[in-house]
């Protein structure tokens, strides 16, 4: 099982502050934003910035169960 | 040292107590310390903001901001360095963020205390929600204000 985060925007249109994904261990990073992208009302995540276990990772970084993903729109924090 | 980490860097959900930031890096060999205090500014681009909503990616963020005051002990190792930065519902004039460095000489404690508020923009997990007459936006999802060149840091940049 991943665990993922939203924020922000994402969050309200989303609807939840977090989706639990099932049976996609070894998943990359933009295979998994295509898949919640498919199956949630959620705005395009292609730009979004994605943390994997609160590191910044790129698309490819592969996804195991057990990690926890966020994603990360642009940050207004300051 | 663990435990110094997690009081240098907060986010906390109550109003910031300045003092209690900059009693942090107080020292014998300190000849200056420097404060900034990030406030909730009324007008944006003309737009009248009502108040602000600031949410964060909490054990996230502070680990961002302990890694902001990594990079300044790297380029400047005579700096101490405390972040508190505040979540939830904000009025016009309250504190959002507060950082407080020391050093033996002032140009240090400038220098280095820019840096983090820059950084803070760039890497650390927190959002902001503007509630205005008209509507509501969070902020850096639109055009009001773009904190990252091409929409996001690249990987290097957030390391």
């Amino acid at each position: 099982m991943i665990k993922v985060l939203l924020f922000a925007h994402l969050r309200e249109k989303a609807g939840t502050d977090e989706l639990t994904v099932t049976d996609q261990n070894g998943i990359n990073v933009k295979e998994l934003k295509n898949l919640l992208m498919n199956n949630y009302d959620l705005p395009q995540l292609n730009q979004i910035m994605t943390a994997v276990n609160e590191e910044f990772v790129t698309d490819e970084e592969i996804v195991n169960d057990g990690d926890t993903v966020a994603f990360i729109p642009p940050v207004s924090g300051g | 040292m663990i435990y110094l980490e997690q009081t240098l860097f907060k986010i906390v959900d109550t109003p910031i107590v300045v003092e209690e930031v900059s009693d942090k890096v107080k020292s014998r060999n300190a000849g200056a310390i420097t404060v900034f205090i990030g406030t909730v500014r009324e007008l944006t681009k003309g737009k009248k903001t009502l108040s602000l909503e600031y949410q964060a990616y909490e054990t996230m963020a502070v680990k961002k901001l302990a890694q902001i005051g990594d990079e300044i002990n790297e380029k400047w190792p005579e700096a101490i360095v405390a972040i508190t930065h505040r979540v939830g519902r904000l009025a016009i004039s309250d504190i959002a963020v507060v950082i407080a460095v020391s050093s033996p000489h002032r140009k240090v404690a400038y220098e280095a205390n820019e840096y983090a508020i820059e950084r803070i923009k760039q890497i650390v997990p927190i959002w902001k929600k503007e509630f205005w007459e008209d509507g509501t936006m969070w902020i850096g999802d639109q055009l009001e204000n773009t904190p990252y060149q091409e929409g996001k840091p690249s990987v290097e940049e957030s390391k």
